[in-house]
Protein backbone atom coordinates (compact mmCIF):
# COMPACT_ATOMS: atom_id res chain seq x y z
CA UNK A 1 0.00 0.00 0.00
CA UNK A 2 3.26 1.79 0.80
CA UNK A 3 4.28 1.73 -2.53
CA UNK A 4 1.18 2.81 -4.35
CA UNK A 5 0.53 6.21 -2.46
CA UNK A 6 4.47 6.56 -3.78
CA UNK A 7 4.08 6.08 -6.93
CA UNK A 8 0.47 8.16 -6.88
CA UNK A 9 2.32 11.15 -4.96
CA UNK A 10 5.19 10.86 -8.11
CA UNK A 11 1.86 10.85 -10.56
CA UNK A 12 0.38 13.71 -8.93
CA UNK A 13 4.04 15.78 -9.12
CA UNK A 14 4.21 15.32 -12.78
CA UNK A 15 0.70 16.42 -13.67
CA UNK A 16 1.07 19.79 -11.39
CA UNK A 17 4.57 20.34 -13.07
CA UNK A 18 3.72 19.54 -17.11
CA UNK A 19 0.73 21.49 -16.90
CA UNK A 20 2.71 24.47 -14.79
CA UNK A 21 4.94 24.34 -17.88
CA UNK A 22 2.09 24.40 -20.21
CA UNK A 23 1.21 27.68 -18.77
CA UNK A 24 4.78 29.03 -18.61
CA UNK A 25 4.84 28.72 -22.24
CA UNK A 26 2.26 31.10 -22.90
CA UNK A 27 3.11 33.25 -19.74
CA UNK A 28 6.83 33.80 -20.34
CA UNK A 29 6.36 35.03 -24.16
CA UNK A 30 3.68 37.70 -23.19
CA UNK A 31 5.72 38.59 -20.59
CA UNK A 32 8.72 38.84 -23.22
CA UNK A 33 6.57 41.17 -25.09
CA UNK A 34 5.45 43.24 -22.75
CA UNK A 35 8.65 44.25 -21.19
CA UNK A 36 10.35 44.70 -24.39
CA UNK A 37 7.22 47.39 -25.17
CA UNK A 38 8.20 49.32 -22.66
CA UNK A 39 12.21 48.96 -22.64
CA UNK A 40 14.53 51.50 -24.29
CA UNK A 41 16.87 50.58 -26.99
CA UNK A 42 20.01 49.83 -24.59
CA UNK A 43 17.83 47.36 -23.09
CA UNK A 44 16.03 45.72 -26.15
CA UNK A 45 19.78 44.97 -27.81
CA UNK A 46 21.28 43.51 -24.59
CA UNK A 47 21.96 39.93 -24.57
CA UNK A 48 19.65 37.87 -22.41
CA UNK A 49 16.19 36.94 -20.64
CA UNK A 50 13.77 40.45 -20.84
CA UNK A 51 10.83 38.81 -18.61
CA UNK A 52 10.61 41.79 -16.25
CA UNK A 53 11.20 45.12 -17.28
CA UNK A 54 14.48 46.92 -15.47
CA UNK A 55 14.07 49.90 -17.20
CA UNK A 56 11.04 52.06 -18.42
CA UNK A 57 10.74 53.93 -22.23
CA UNK A 58 7.40 54.39 -23.65
CA UNK A 59 8.22 55.95 -26.59
CA UNK A 60 7.29 53.10 -28.08
CA UNK A 61 3.69 53.14 -27.24
CA UNK A 62 3.82 57.31 -27.78
CA UNK A 63 5.33 55.95 -31.56
CA UNK A 64 1.79 53.80 -31.50
CA UNK A 65 0.02 56.20 -30.76
CA UNK A 66 0.98 58.92 -33.40
CA UNK A 67 -0.21 56.51 -35.94
CA UNK A 68 -3.24 57.66 -37.52
CA UNK A 69 -3.24 54.14 -38.90
CA UNK A 70 -4.03 52.45 -35.45
CA UNK A 71 -7.05 54.75 -34.48
CA UNK A 72 -8.21 54.41 -37.89
CA UNK A 73 -7.74 50.70 -37.94
CA UNK A 74 -9.48 50.21 -34.31
CA UNK A 75 -12.33 52.30 -35.54
CA UNK A 76 -13.01 50.04 -38.69
CA UNK A 77 -12.37 47.13 -36.27
CA UNK A 78 -15.01 48.28 -33.97
CA UNK A 79 -17.27 48.90 -37.19
CA UNK A 80 -17.17 45.58 -38.29
CA UNK A 81 -17.33 44.12 -34.98
CA UNK A 82 -20.45 45.99 -34.15
CA UNK A 83 -21.96 45.75 -37.67
CA UNK A 84 -21.07 42.58 -38.79
CA UNK A 85 -22.07 40.97 -35.27
CA UNK A 86 -25.78 42.08 -35.46
CA UNK A 87 -26.19 41.02 -38.86
CA UNK A 88 -25.03 37.75 -38.07
CA UNK A 89 -27.43 37.64 -34.98
CA UNK A 90 -30.49 38.69 -37.38
CA UNK A 91 -29.64 36.60 -39.68
CA UNK A 92 -29.11 33.54 -38.29
CA UNK A 93 -31.86 33.97 -36.08
CA UNK A 94 -34.04 34.22 -38.83
CA UNK A 95 -32.79 31.05 -40.86
CA UNK A 96 -33.02 29.46 -37.65
CA UNK A 97 -36.44 29.97 -36.53
CA UNK A 98 -38.59 29.00 -39.57
CA UNK A 99 -36.26 25.46 -39.71
CA UNK A 100 -37.34 24.83 -36.68
CA UNK A 101 -40.97 24.39 -36.89
CA UNK A 102 -41.56 20.88 -37.78
CA UNK A 103 -44.61 21.66 -40.22
CA UNK A 104 -42.58 23.71 -42.55
CA UNK A 105 -43.41 22.14 -46.28
CA UNK A 106 -40.04 21.18 -47.55
CA UNK A 107 -38.23 21.81 -44.41
CA UNK A 108 -35.65 18.70 -45.35
CA UNK A 109 -35.23 20.40 -48.16
CA UNK A 110 -34.43 23.96 -46.83
CA UNK A 111 -32.31 22.85 -44.74
CA UNK A 112 -30.35 20.88 -46.66
CA UNK A 113 -29.49 23.73 -49.46
CA UNK A 114 -28.06 25.31 -46.61
CA UNK A 115 -25.85 22.43 -44.71
CA UNK A 116 -24.73 21.58 -48.22
CA UNK A 117 -22.40 24.65 -47.97
CA UNK A 118 -20.86 23.08 -44.97
CA UNK A 119 -19.37 20.24 -46.95
CA UNK A 120 -18.02 21.87 -50.04
CA UNK A 121 -17.14 25.74 -50.93
CA UNK A 122 -16.22 27.43 -54.03
CA UNK A 123 -13.03 28.27 -52.84
CA UNK A 124 -10.75 31.95 -52.72
CA UNK A 125 -10.81 32.87 -56.42
CA UNK A 126 -14.51 32.32 -56.54
CA UNK A 127 -15.07 33.57 -54.17
CA UNK A 128 -12.98 36.79 -54.47
CA UNK A 129 -14.29 37.43 -57.77
CA UNK A 130 -18.19 37.08 -56.36
CA UNK A 131 -17.29 40.31 -54.22
CA UNK A 132 -15.85 41.87 -56.91
CA UNK A 133 -18.61 41.43 -59.30
CA UNK A 134 -20.88 42.49 -57.09
CA UNK A 135 -19.12 46.07 -56.09
CA UNK A 136 -18.47 45.27 -52.72
CA UNK A 137 -14.71 46.25 -52.71
CA UNK A 138 -13.55 48.95 -50.68
CA UNK A 139 -16.62 48.68 -48.66
CA UNK A 140 -17.55 47.48 -44.95
CA UNK A 141 -19.99 45.00 -46.78
CA UNK A 142 -17.36 42.88 -47.87
CA UNK A 143 -16.38 42.43 -44.38
CA UNK A 144 -19.36 41.48 -42.94
CA UNK A 145 -21.44 40.18 -45.61
CA UNK A 146 -19.56 37.33 -47.10
CA UNK A 147 -19.53 35.57 -43.75
CA UNK A 148 -22.38 36.76 -42.15
CA UNK A 149 -24.30 33.38 -41.19
CA UNK A 150 -22.52 29.85 -40.60
CA UNK A 151 -24.21 27.17 -41.36
CA UNK A 152 -23.30 25.19 -38.14
CA UNK A 153 -24.36 28.07 -35.85
CA UNK A 154 -27.59 28.50 -37.48
CA UNK A 155 -28.40 24.27 -37.20
CA UNK A 156 -27.27 24.58 -33.15
CA UNK A 157 -29.83 27.57 -33.07
CA UNK A 158 -32.54 25.76 -34.95
CA UNK A 159 -32.32 22.81 -32.36
CA UNK A 160 -32.26 24.91 -29.55
CA UNK A 161 -35.53 26.45 -30.56
CA UNK A 162 -36.78 23.44 -31.88
CA UNK A 163 -36.18 21.91 -28.31
CA UNK A 164 -38.18 25.06 -26.60
CA UNK A 165 -41.49 23.23 -25.23
CA UNK A 166 -44.17 23.94 -27.87
CA UNK A 167 -46.81 23.99 -25.42
CA UNK A 168 -45.73 27.48 -24.70
CA UNK A 169 -46.25 28.91 -27.63
CA UNK A 170 -49.56 26.79 -28.12
CA UNK A 171 -50.95 28.50 -24.62
CA UNK A 172 -50.28 31.95 -25.27
CA UNK A 173 -52.37 31.37 -29.02
CA UNK A 174 -55.09 29.99 -26.59
CA UNK A 175 -54.45 33.27 -25.03
CA UNK A 176 -55.36 35.05 -28.10
CA UNK A 177 -51.30 36.16 -28.77
CA UNK A 178 -50.80 36.57 -32.82
CA UNK A 179 -47.50 35.19 -34.11
CA UNK A 180 -45.58 38.11 -33.84
CA UNK A 181 -46.62 38.46 -30.23
CA UNK A 182 -45.67 35.18 -29.70
CA UNK A 183 -42.27 35.74 -31.54
CA UNK A 184 -41.09 39.17 -29.94
CA UNK A 185 -42.26 37.96 -26.44
CA UNK A 186 -41.47 34.45 -26.04
CA UNK A 187 -39.01 32.55 -28.77
CA UNK A 188 -36.63 35.78 -28.87
CA UNK A 189 -36.50 35.84 -25.20
CA UNK A 190 -36.18 32.43 -24.49
CA UNK A 191 -33.59 31.96 -27.34
CA UNK A 192 -31.21 34.60 -25.45
CA UNK A 193 -28.58 32.04 -24.09
CA UNK A 194 -27.68 30.62 -27.44
CA UNK A 195 -27.82 34.03 -29.43
CA UNK A 196 -25.35 35.63 -27.20
CA UNK A 197 -23.16 32.14 -27.88
CA UNK A 198 -23.84 32.81 -31.52
CA UNK A 199 -22.68 36.50 -30.91
CA UNK A 200 -19.71 35.90 -28.73
CA UNK A 201 -17.98 34.08 -31.67
CA UNK A 202 -19.16 36.08 -33.93
CA UNK A 203 -17.56 39.26 -32.51
CA UNK A 204 -14.58 37.07 -31.43
CA UNK A 205 -13.86 36.46 -35.46
CA UNK A 206 -14.79 39.86 -36.46
CA UNK A 207 -12.22 41.36 -33.86
CA UNK A 208 -9.24 38.76 -35.28
CA UNK A 209 -10.17 39.12 -38.67
CA UNK A 210 -7.53 40.26 -41.12
CA UNK A 211 -7.55 38.58 -44.64
CA UNK A 212 -10.85 39.60 -46.04
CA UNK A 213 -9.92 43.40 -45.19
CA UNK A 214 -5.94 42.64 -46.85
CA UNK A 215 -8.16 40.84 -49.69
CA UNK A 216 -10.51 43.29 -50.33
CA UNK A 217 -9.78 46.82 -49.38
CA UNK A 218 -7.26 48.58 -50.71
CA UNK A 219 -7.44 52.09 -48.93
CA UNK A 220 -5.26 52.00 -45.80
CA UNK A 221 -7.50 54.37 -43.83
CA UNK A 222 -10.22 51.78 -44.28
CA UNK A 223 -8.46 48.92 -43.14
CA UNK A 224 -9.24 46.76 -39.83
CA UNK A 225 -6.26 47.02 -36.55
CA UNK A 226 -5.21 43.32 -37.24
CA UNK A 227 -3.97 44.48 -40.79
CA UNK A 228 -2.43 47.70 -39.93
CA UNK A 229 -0.99 45.33 -37.05
CA UNK A 230 0.38 43.15 -39.73
CA UNK A 231 2.58 45.80 -41.41
CA UNK A 232 3.62 47.06 -38.37
CA UNK A 233 5.43 43.44 -37.13
CA UNK A 234 5.48 41.44 -40.02
CA UNK A 235 6.68 43.49 -43.17
CA UNK A 236 7.97 46.55 -40.72
CA UNK A 237 6.72 48.22 -44.41
CA UNK A 238 3.67 48.98 -46.12
CA UNK A 239 3.45 46.53 -48.39
CA UNK A 240 1.17 43.91 -47.48
CA UNK A 241 1.20 41.54 -49.93
CA UNK A 242 5.41 40.37 -49.26
CA UNK A 243 5.66 38.02 -45.91
CA UNK A 244 8.71 38.13 -44.43
CA UNK A 245 9.02 36.78 -40.99
CA UNK A 246 12.90 36.17 -41.21
CA UNK A 247 13.07 39.73 -42.85
CA UNK A 248 11.52 41.72 -39.77
CA UNK A 249 13.70 40.34 -37.68
CA UNK A 250 16.69 41.16 -39.79
CA UNK A 251 15.90 44.51 -39.26
CA UNK A 252 17.54 46.86 -36.93
CA UNK A 253 15.76 46.59 -34.09
CA UNK A 254 15.50 50.26 -33.06
CA UNK A 255 11.91 49.94 -33.84
CA UNK A 256 11.28 46.81 -31.68
CA UNK A 257 9.71 48.09 -28.78
CA UNK A 258 6.97 50.28 -30.58
CA UNK A 259 6.45 46.66 -32.67
CA UNK A 260 5.56 45.15 -29.33
CA UNK A 261 3.75 48.28 -27.94
CA UNK A 262 1.26 47.61 -31.29
CA UNK A 263 0.81 44.36 -30.26
CA UNK A 264 -0.10 45.12 -26.84
CA UNK A 265 -2.53 47.54 -27.87
CA UNK A 266 -3.59 45.04 -30.69
CA UNK A 267 -4.56 42.40 -27.93
CA UNK A 268 -5.61 44.22 -25.05
CA UNK A 269 -9.18 44.23 -25.03
CA UNK A 270 -9.08 40.73 -26.20
CA UNK A 271 -7.25 39.62 -22.90
CA UNK A 272 -9.17 41.82 -20.94
CA UNK A 273 -12.49 40.47 -21.81
CA UNK A 274 -12.15 36.94 -21.91
CA UNK A 275 -10.79 35.74 -18.67
CA UNK A 276 -14.94 36.78 -18.01
CA UNK A 277 -16.41 35.73 -20.45
CA UNK A 278 -14.59 32.25 -21.21
CA UNK A 279 -17.69 30.22 -19.55
CA UNK A 280 -19.70 31.23 -22.39
CA UNK A 281 -17.30 30.31 -24.78
CA UNK A 282 -17.26 26.98 -22.79
CA UNK A 283 -20.72 26.44 -23.32
CA UNK A 284 -20.54 27.52 -26.76
CA UNK A 285 -18.11 24.83 -27.93
CA UNK A 286 -20.34 21.97 -25.83
CA UNK A 287 -23.35 22.96 -27.48
CA UNK A 288 -21.39 22.43 -30.98
CA UNK A 289 -20.86 19.17 -29.70
CA UNK A 290 -24.31 17.57 -29.82
CA UNK A 291 -25.50 15.51 -32.43
CA UNK A 292 -28.16 17.51 -34.66
CA UNK B 1 -49.35 22.30 -51.65
CA UNK B 2 -49.30 26.22 -52.88
CA UNK B 3 -51.98 26.02 -49.86
CA UNK B 4 -49.55 25.00 -47.11
CA UNK B 5 -47.02 27.59 -48.34
CA UNK B 6 -49.32 30.29 -48.28
CA UNK B 7 -49.99 29.20 -44.40
CA UNK B 8 -46.33 29.34 -43.98
CA UNK B 9 -45.56 32.78 -45.80
CA UNK B 10 -44.28 34.46 -42.46
CA UNK B 11 -41.71 31.99 -41.91
CA UNK B 12 -40.31 32.26 -46.01
CA UNK B 13 -40.53 35.97 -45.57
CA UNK B 14 -37.91 35.41 -42.86
CA UNK B 15 -35.82 32.65 -44.45
CA UNK B 16 -36.07 34.62 -47.57
CA UNK B 17 -33.22 36.50 -46.85
CA UNK B 18 -31.27 34.06 -45.58
CA UNK B 19 -31.49 31.76 -48.34
CA UNK B 20 -30.65 34.56 -49.99
CA UNK B 21 -27.35 34.81 -48.72
CA UNK B 22 -26.53 31.47 -49.14
CA UNK B 23 -27.52 31.59 -53.08
CA UNK B 24 -25.28 34.36 -53.16
CA UNK B 25 -22.60 33.75 -51.18
CA UNK B 26 -22.00 30.01 -51.10
CA UNK B 27 -23.89 28.86 -54.57
CA UNK B 28 -22.77 31.63 -57.00
CA UNK B 29 -18.89 30.70 -55.60
CA UNK B 30 -19.42 26.98 -55.85
CA UNK B 31 -21.26 27.99 -59.94
CA UNK B 32 -17.70 29.80 -59.95
CA UNK B 33 -15.82 26.88 -59.71
CA UNK B 34 -16.49 26.22 -63.63
CA UNK B 35 -13.79 28.73 -63.88
CA UNK B 36 -11.18 25.88 -62.85
CA UNK B 37 -12.06 24.43 -66.20
CA UNK B 38 -11.82 27.75 -68.58
CA UNK B 39 -9.09 30.27 -69.50
CA UNK B 40 -10.82 32.56 -67.17
CA UNK B 41 -10.93 36.28 -68.11
CA UNK B 42 -12.16 39.14 -65.79
CA UNK B 43 -13.51 41.43 -68.70
CA UNK B 44 -15.35 37.92 -70.28
CA UNK B 45 -16.44 36.49 -67.33
CA UNK B 46 -17.70 32.56 -66.74
CA UNK B 47 -20.12 33.09 -69.14
CA UNK B 48 -17.96 34.53 -72.15
CA UNK B 49 -14.41 32.67 -71.17
CA UNK B 50 -13.01 29.82 -73.03
CA UNK B 51 -13.65 26.03 -71.74
CA UNK B 52 -10.29 24.20 -71.68
CA UNK B 53 -11.39 21.05 -69.89
CA UNK B 54 -8.83 19.65 -67.46
CA UNK B 55 -6.02 22.30 -68.83
CA UNK B 56 -4.99 23.55 -65.32
CA UNK B 57 -5.37 20.07 -63.09
CA UNK B 58 -2.71 18.63 -66.02
CA UNK B 59 -0.76 21.52 -65.28
CA UNK B 60 -0.80 20.98 -61.43
CA UNK B 61 0.79 17.36 -61.52
CA UNK B 62 2.95 17.92 -64.42
CA UNK B 63 4.17 21.55 -63.41
CA UNK B 64 7.30 21.96 -61.09
CA UNK B 65 5.33 23.84 -58.36
CA UNK B 66 2.54 22.20 -57.01
CA UNK B 67 3.67 18.86 -56.18
CA UNK B 68 6.47 20.55 -53.83
CA UNK B 69 2.96 22.72 -52.13
CA UNK B 70 1.43 19.62 -52.24
CA UNK B 71 3.71 17.53 -50.88
CA UNK B 72 4.34 20.23 -47.80
CA UNK B 73 0.83 20.44 -47.19
CA UNK B 74 0.51 16.88 -45.87
CA UNK B 75 3.50 16.36 -44.02
CA UNK B 76 3.03 19.43 -42.31
CA UNK B 77 -0.92 18.51 -41.54
CA UNK B 78 0.16 14.91 -40.81
CA UNK B 79 2.39 16.03 -38.09
CA UNK B 80 0.22 18.60 -36.74
CA UNK B 81 -2.83 16.15 -36.58
CA UNK B 82 -0.06 13.26 -35.03
CA UNK B 83 0.50 15.50 -32.44
CA UNK B 84 -2.11 17.98 -32.21
CA UNK B 85 -4.96 15.19 -32.03
CA UNK B 86 -4.18 13.52 -29.23
CA UNK B 87 -2.56 17.16 -27.32
CA UNK B 88 -6.15 17.88 -26.17
CA UNK B 89 -7.02 14.73 -24.61
CA UNK B 90 -3.58 13.81 -22.77
CA UNK B 91 -4.12 17.87 -21.50
CA UNK B 92 -8.07 16.60 -20.53
CA UNK B 93 -6.70 13.74 -18.73
CA UNK B 94 -3.85 15.81 -16.92
CA UNK B 95 -6.35 18.78 -15.54
CA UNK B 96 -8.83 16.39 -14.82
CA UNK B 97 -6.22 14.59 -12.06
CA UNK B 98 -5.66 18.13 -10.45
CA UNK B 99 -7.17 18.07 -7.07
CA UNK B 100 -7.09 21.94 -6.31
CA UNK B 101 -9.92 23.69 -7.86
CA UNK B 102 -7.94 27.23 -8.28
CA UNK B 103 -4.74 25.88 -10.10
CA UNK B 104 -7.53 23.83 -12.34
CA UNK B 105 -9.34 27.40 -13.06
CA UNK B 106 -5.58 29.06 -13.67
CA UNK B 107 -4.24 26.90 -15.81
CA UNK B 108 -7.12 26.59 -17.83
CA UNK B 109 -7.95 30.30 -18.00
CA UNK B 110 -4.04 30.24 -19.30
CA UNK B 111 -4.32 27.57 -21.91
CA UNK B 112 -7.42 29.69 -23.20
CA UNK B 113 -5.42 32.79 -24.35
CA UNK B 114 -3.77 31.88 -27.02
CA UNK B 115 -6.95 30.65 -29.09
CA UNK B 116 -8.42 33.87 -28.55
CA UNK B 117 -5.64 35.87 -30.36
CA UNK B 118 -5.30 36.00 -33.92
CA UNK B 119 -2.46 34.84 -36.13
CA UNK B 120 -1.07 38.26 -36.42
CA UNK B 121 -0.71 38.62 -32.90
CA UNK B 122 0.73 35.22 -32.11
CA UNK B 123 3.45 35.52 -35.00
CA UNK B 124 4.57 38.50 -33.60
CA UNK B 125 4.94 36.69 -30.19
CA UNK B 126 6.46 34.17 -31.69
CA UNK B 127 8.58 35.75 -33.52
CA UNK B 128 9.97 37.26 -30.84
CA UNK B 129 9.83 34.59 -28.62
CA UNK B 130 12.15 32.56 -30.88
CA UNK B 131 14.47 35.87 -31.62
CA UNK B 132 18.06 34.55 -31.74
CA UNK B 133 19.25 36.86 -29.04
CA UNK B 134 16.41 37.68 -26.54
CA UNK B 135 14.24 34.22 -27.49
CA UNK B 136 14.19 31.98 -23.61
CA UNK B 137 15.01 28.76 -25.80
CA UNK B 138 17.95 30.19 -27.69
CA UNK B 139 19.11 31.87 -24.28
CA UNK B 140 19.34 28.32 -22.97
CA UNK B 141 21.04 27.09 -25.64
CA UNK B 142 24.07 29.41 -25.63
CA UNK B 143 24.19 29.11 -21.93
CA UNK B 144 24.39 25.30 -22.67
CA UNK B 145 27.07 26.38 -24.77
CA UNK B 146 25.45 25.79 -28.47
CA UNK B 147 24.58 27.58 -31.30
CA UNK B 148 21.21 29.97 -31.55
CA UNK B 149 18.97 28.69 -33.36
CA UNK B 150 16.93 31.20 -36.32
CA UNK B 151 14.02 28.66 -35.75
CA UNK B 152 11.84 30.61 -38.34
CA UNK B 153 14.21 30.79 -40.94
CA UNK B 154 15.65 27.56 -40.97
CA UNK B 155 14.46 25.10 -43.04
CA UNK B 156 15.13 22.00 -40.80
CA UNK B 157 13.02 24.27 -37.82
CA UNK B 158 10.44 25.62 -39.60
CA UNK B 159 7.99 23.22 -39.58
CA UNK B 160 8.84 22.36 -36.71
CA UNK B 161 7.47 25.54 -35.76
CA UNK B 162 4.29 25.39 -37.36
CA UNK B 163 3.25 22.32 -35.45
CA UNK B 164 3.82 23.39 -32.34
CA UNK B 165 2.51 26.33 -32.39
CA UNK B 166 -0.73 25.04 -33.57
CA UNK B 167 -0.59 22.47 -31.06
CA UNK B 168 0.12 25.32 -28.29
CA UNK B 169 -2.56 27.62 -29.81
CA UNK B 170 -5.33 25.45 -29.65
CA UNK B 171 -4.78 22.37 -27.20
CA UNK B 172 -5.74 24.17 -24.05
CA UNK B 173 -9.62 25.25 -25.67
CA UNK B 174 -10.04 22.02 -27.88
CA UNK B 175 -9.65 20.11 -24.13
CA UNK B 176 -13.10 21.67 -23.05
CA UNK B 177 -14.99 18.92 -25.19
CA UNK B 178 -12.95 16.05 -23.99
CA UNK B 179 -13.07 17.69 -19.82
CA UNK B 180 -17.56 17.99 -20.74
CA UNK B 181 -16.86 13.95 -21.44
CA UNK B 182 -14.54 13.26 -18.43
CA UNK B 183 -17.60 15.22 -16.23
CA UNK B 184 -20.36 12.57 -17.53
CA UNK B 185 -18.45 9.57 -16.66
CA UNK B 186 -20.31 7.33 -13.22
CA UNK B 187 -18.16 8.52 -10.38
CA UNK B 188 -19.02 5.04 -9.12
CA UNK B 189 -16.55 3.37 -11.60
CA UNK B 190 -14.11 5.20 -9.76
CA UNK B 191 -15.20 4.25 -6.18
CA UNK B 192 -14.99 0.38 -7.43
CA UNK B 193 -11.34 0.68 -9.29
CA UNK B 194 -10.81 2.44 -5.62
CA UNK B 195 -11.82 -0.21 -3.17
CA UNK B 196 -9.78 -2.95 -5.72
CA UNK B 197 -6.99 -0.62 -4.94
CA UNK B 198 -5.90 0.56 -8.08
CA UNK B 199 -3.58 3.33 -9.19
CA UNK B 200 -4.00 6.91 -10.35
CA UNK B 201 -2.47 6.19 -13.64
CA UNK B 202 -4.35 2.93 -13.91
CA UNK B 203 -7.77 4.29 -13.78
CA UNK B 204 -6.95 7.23 -15.94
CA UNK B 205 -5.97 4.30 -18.63
CA UNK B 206 -8.86 1.56 -17.88
CA UNK B 207 -11.69 3.86 -16.60
CA UNK B 208 -11.31 7.22 -18.12
CA UNK B 209 -9.76 6.90 -21.78
CA UNK B 210 -11.98 3.84 -22.52
CA UNK B 211 -15.57 6.22 -21.73
CA UNK B 212 -14.38 9.27 -23.68
CA UNK B 213 -13.70 6.99 -26.61
CA UNK B 214 -16.93 7.99 -28.45
CA UNK B 215 -15.92 11.31 -28.56
CA UNK B 216 -12.47 10.98 -29.65
CA UNK B 217 -14.01 8.99 -32.79
CA UNK B 218 -16.44 12.09 -33.78
CA UNK B 219 -13.40 14.23 -33.17
CA UNK B 220 -11.54 12.37 -35.65
CA UNK B 221 -13.98 12.42 -38.20
CA UNK B 222 -14.69 16.16 -37.72
CA UNK B 223 -10.68 16.55 -37.89
CA UNK B 224 -10.13 14.86 -41.18
CA UNK B 225 -10.58 17.56 -43.63
CA UNK B 226 -7.95 18.70 -42.01
CA UNK B 227 -5.22 16.54 -43.52
CA UNK B 228 -5.51 18.86 -46.72
CA UNK B 229 -7.01 22.28 -45.36
CA UNK B 230 -4.22 24.08 -44.38
CA UNK B 231 -4.04 26.72 -41.66
CA UNK B 232 -3.05 30.17 -43.83
CA UNK B 233 -3.44 32.34 -41.04
CA UNK B 234 -0.91 30.40 -39.60
CA UNK B 235 1.04 29.67 -41.86
CA UNK B 236 1.14 32.99 -44.15
CA UNK B 237 1.65 35.21 -41.17
CA UNK B 238 5.28 32.89 -40.36
CA UNK B 239 6.29 31.93 -43.82
CA UNK B 240 9.30 34.16 -45.06
CA UNK B 241 11.50 33.47 -48.33
CA UNK B 242 14.17 31.66 -46.56
CA UNK B 243 11.52 28.61 -45.55
CA UNK B 244 9.37 28.56 -48.73
CA UNK B 245 10.58 25.52 -49.88
CA UNK B 246 9.59 23.60 -46.73
CA UNK B 247 6.23 25.68 -45.74
CA UNK B 248 4.16 27.30 -48.86
CA UNK B 249 1.34 25.29 -48.88
CA UNK B 250 -1.92 24.53 -50.58
CA UNK B 251 -3.73 27.78 -48.91
CA UNK B 252 -0.83 29.98 -49.15
CA UNK B 253 0.48 28.82 -52.76
CA UNK B 254 -3.48 29.52 -54.05
CA UNK B 255 -3.20 33.37 -52.50
CA UNK B 256 0.31 33.56 -54.50
CA UNK B 257 -0.76 32.65 -57.88
CA UNK B 258 -4.38 33.69 -57.91
CA UNK B 259 -4.55 36.81 -56.09
CA UNK B 260 -1.08 38.32 -56.42
CA UNK B 261 0.12 36.96 -59.84
CA UNK B 262 -3.83 36.62 -61.11
CA UNK B 263 -3.55 33.39 -62.90
CA UNK B 264 -7.57 33.04 -62.00
CA UNK B 265 -8.29 29.70 -63.88
CA UNK B 266 -5.29 28.15 -62.12
CA UNK B 267 -5.51 29.08 -58.79
CA UNK B 268 -9.37 27.67 -58.81
CA UNK B 269 -7.86 24.34 -59.79
CA UNK B 270 -5.60 23.98 -57.10
CA UNK B 271 -8.90 25.17 -54.48
CA UNK B 272 -11.22 22.95 -56.14
CA UNK B 273 -8.75 19.95 -55.80
CA UNK B 274 -8.14 20.93 -52.15
CA UNK B 275 -11.89 20.74 -51.30
CA UNK B 276 -12.50 17.85 -53.59
CA UNK B 277 -9.74 16.33 -51.72
CA UNK B 278 -11.00 17.25 -47.99
CA UNK B 279 -14.70 16.58 -48.67
CA UNK B 280 -13.40 12.75 -49.73
CA UNK B 281 -11.32 13.07 -46.21
CA UNK B 282 -13.95 13.53 -44.05
CA UNK B 283 -16.59 10.65 -45.93
CA UNK B 284 -14.23 8.35 -45.85
CA UNK B 285 -13.30 8.97 -41.88
CA UNK B 286 -17.49 8.48 -41.58
CA UNK B 287 -17.66 5.80 -43.57
CA UNK B 288 -14.39 3.79 -41.67
CA UNK B 289 -16.34 5.15 -38.58
CA UNK B 290 -19.38 3.88 -39.59
CA UNK B 291 -17.89 0.57 -40.00
CA UNK B 292 -16.10 0.79 -36.58
CA UNK B 293 -18.53 1.83 -34.86
CA UNK B 294 -21.38 3.78 -34.02
CA UNK B 295 -20.26 6.87 -33.47
CA UNK B 296 -20.69 8.86 -36.97
CA UNK B 297 -21.33 12.43 -37.65
CA UNK B 298 -23.46 11.34 -41.47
Amino acid sequence: MKHRRMSDRLFSLTVYALLSGLALTIVLPMMQVLTISVSPLAVVNRYGFHLIPTAFDFSGYRQVFHKQTIWTGYENTLIRTVLGTSITIVMTFLGAYPLSKRQLPHRAFWTGFIVLTMFFSGGLIPSYMLVKNIGLMNTVWSLVLPGAVSAFMLLIVRNFIGSLPESLEESAKIDGANDVYILWKIVVPLSMPILATVALYAAVDHWNAWFDSMLYIRQEKKQVLQLILRKIIIDGTADPSTTGAADAMNAPTNSQAMKMAALVVTMLPIMCVYPFLQKYFVKGTLLGSVKG
Amino acid sequence: MIRRYYAYRYFFLMLLPVVAYFAVFHYAPIYGVLMAFQDFRVLKGISGSEFVGLKHFRELFSGLYFVPVLKNTLIINAYKLLFGFPAPIVLALLINEVMRPGFKRIVQTISYLPHFLSWIVLSGIVIEALSPSRGPINIVLMELGLKPVFFLADTHWFRTVLVSTAVWKNVGFSAIIYLAAIAGINADMYEAAEVDGIGRLQKMYYITLPAIAPVIVIMVILTSGSIINDDFDQIFNLLNANVSSVGDVISTYTYSEGIAKMNYSYAAAVGLFKNVAALVAVLSANFIARRFSDNTIL
